[in-house]
């Protein structure tokens, strides 16, 4: 059985590797992307002034006036808890607590002196005391931010068109059929492709990560192991999907259709350009549905916070119970011809 | 002989259209066996239903005594009309892919010798010439040292050396004791190389037998041909019930001094008259009413 598996998963990687204009769009892409963020985002947040909020911020007029100042973006928070890092890392620029009237600036954010002027300006006549508190932290640029998410894209696109339009042409052109008439059974096929693109993927996104590291210095405060199992997990789960979508169609219009209906919406809702606190409730909720928000979450958590496994085990078994699920359905509806 | 491959009352259905309806015949151990049809006969599903590529509706497949199974799998060789082969792959690195599918392999060196695809080895498949794909494509076939190979048209698209080359190959094969199946247009290659032939029509087989007992169970008579502008249409019909095609005129006869006779009475020129005996495209349009390619 690993005779076969090893022979297709040879053939597969020799066909990637030599198919120079995908290789070459596959690394170019993230490259150009970490390359245009760099410069187009350096040392600035794409919204100009964020705060976070917590309590009822109608509770007094002070309160509501400061939270209907324009251009200004408001974000809810349960409680200080998950919002004080963010304040640390210069993600928000100030973080309020409207039932206490006590809020929390970064002393080396501009964006939080700013802030700050305009919550005392608003608070000038009100009856209630505002208590100020420091927190102290390194800034995280948009880069440093996005960086996860584009990874994290890079991989969907390599696993979801590398196994999906791959296996869908071979079945097109009849590579599928040569290949039943061999003693390969389609769980030994399956599992190649799998491994093919899984190896794949994650030896062109450490070229990427450790190419553009040279460059820009990421930051990055977890382990390099923990973030490679996320990667890899999600690209599981990624490939899988790609699996379901090719299981039994034919036709490279119809699946390239159904390949993009998936990933678009991940592209945009999954957390990677911009952060999704304060976006509308169902959208918060239907991107929990997507695995690319629980890869690019656990990777960026990794990165940023520098958290360990245990505590992205939420998405990580997520991403687990997800992978086995379509992997299972992928398998079963999966058809040679 | 023993009985390699058992086809019992096959049927394949697609929606209204029955492409294979009710086929039964048995393939001989070591035998070329030639399944002839023109287009949409129903022979290359019923070939792929022998392969196991398609599932029948109905009826059953057993080779040697057994379902078709791993070991089938394991045993077969099967070449396809059309087959595509993973891209930016070397010959040699798809032989070798191959190679290791199979539990017992021929020596991928001793193939590419056999089949000449040394000037070739190291060329990528989409850059092969149709015949050295064929060559390429047979040599995969054979790379399990197969117990019965399946050629589904194998020559379609050659040219005539590539095609004879073919039929040296496959003649090759089958005196090492494979049994061989094929399909084919060409009734010249069904003749050179089958020991049984079924005809096919409609999805279903309208005669099966080895094809000189075939011919001799349908014809006592020879063809004598003649250029159509040598014997007019109108006289040719009336005199001689001359059918014409492929612009000559063919008169049936079952004794030839008498047809030369009766020619030389109405002043027919001979210079261009040819005897043939009957062959298998006459006996497909006796049995079809068609003409046997497409």
């Amino acid at each position: 059985m690993w005779k076969r598996i090893y022979a297709l998963f040879v053939a597969r990687n020799t066909e990637f590797i030599r198919d120079r204009s995908s290789l070459g769009w596959n690394l170019v892409l993230p490259v150009l992307m970490i390359f245009v963020f760099s410069y187009a985002f350096t040392n600035e947040n794409p919204e100009k002034f964020k705060v976070g909020v917590i309590g009822d911020t109608q509770a007094s007029e002070a309160s509501t006036m400061f939270t209907a100042t324009r251009f200004i973006k408001f974000v809810e928070f349960e409680n200080t808890v998950d919002s004080l890092g963010k304040v640390e890392r210069h993600q928000v620029d100030l973080l309020f607590d409207a039932n206490s009237y006590r809020y929390w600036i970064n002393q080396t954010s501009p964006n939080g002196y700013i802030v700050e002027k305009l919550l005392i300006a608003a608070f000038a006549n009100a009856p209630q005391r505002l208590i100020k508190n420091l927190v102290e932290g390194d800034e995280v640029r948009y880069l440093d931010w996005v960086m996860p998410g584009i990874i994290a894209m890079n991989i969907m696109w390599s696993a979801l068109f590398g196994i999906g339009y791959v296996i869908v042409r071979y079945r097109k052109f009849g590579v599928l059929k040569r290949l039943r008439a061999t003693p390969v059974s389609a769980m030994e096929f399956l599992t190649a492709h799998i491994m093919s693109r899984l190896w794949l993927v994650v030896a062109e996104n450490t070229l990427i990560y450790v190419g553009m590291d040279y460059f820009v210095n990421f930051r990055m405060l977890g382990s390099y192991l923990d973030l490679l199992i996320v990667f890899m997990l999600g690209c599981i789960c990624l490939i899988c999907c790609g699996l379901v979508i090719a299981a039994r169609i034919s036709s490279e219009e119809v699946a390239n259709g159904l390949l993009n209906l998936l990933s678009w919406p991940m592209m945009f809702l999954s957390g990677i350009w911009f952060s999704l606190e304060g976006a509308h409730p169902w959208m918060q909720k239907f991107a929990l549905v997507l695995p690319l928000t629980h890869v690019t979450a656990a990777a960026r958590e990794i990165m940023i916070d520098g958290a360990g496994l245990m505590q992205v085990a939420d998405h990580l078994v997520i991403l687990g119970i997800t992978s086995m699920v379509l992997l299972v359905i992928g398998a079963w509806i999966f058809r040679w011809e | 002989m023993s009985i390699i491959l058992q086809v019992s009352n096959l049927v394949k259905k697609f929606g209204a259209l029955t492409a294979v309806n009710d086929v039964s015949f048995d393939i001989q151990q070591g035998s070329c066996f030639g399944l002839l049809g023109p287009n949409g006969a129903g022979k290359t599903t019923t070939i792929e239903l022998m392969e196991g590529i398609k599932t029948p509706d109905d009826g059953t497949i057993l080779y040697q005594g057994e379902p078709l199974d791993r070991r089938f799998r394991n045993e077969a060789g099967i070449m396809f009309q059309n087959t595509a082969l993973q891209e930016f792959v070397t010959v040699r690195e798809t032989l070798v892919q191959f190679s290791r599918f199979y539990a017992h392999s021929a020596d991928v060196d001793k193939l590419v010798e056999r089949y000449a695809l040394g000037e070739f080895l190291n060329r990528d498949t989409r850059k092969l010439s149709g015949g050295q794909k064929q060559r390429l494509l047979l040599a995969i076939a054979l790379i399990n040292r197969p117990k019965i190979l399946f050629l589904d048209e194998p020559t379609t698209g050659l040219d005539p050396q590539s095609r004879r080359n073919l039929w040296e190959q496959v003649r090759e094969v089958k005196a090492e004791g494979a049994t061989v199946l094929l399909t084919t247009h060409y009734m010249e290659e069904a003749y050179e190389l089958c020991d049984e032939i079924a005809i096919m029509d409609h999805g279903r087989i309208i005669a099966h037998d080895a094809p000189d007992t075939l011919l001799a169970q349908h014809f006592n008579d020879v063809v004598v041909q003649l250029d159509e502008n040598d014997l007019p249409a109108e006289l040719g019909a009336a005199e001689f019930m001359a059918t014409y095609r492929q612009g000559s005129a063919h008169i049936l006869s079952n004794d030839v001094n008498k047809t030369v006779e009766h020619l030389l009475s109405f002043d027919i020129p001979l210079n261009r008259l040819r005897i043939r005996a009957r062959d298998l495209e006459d006996l497909f349009l006796e049995l079809t009413g068609k003409e046997l390619r497409p």
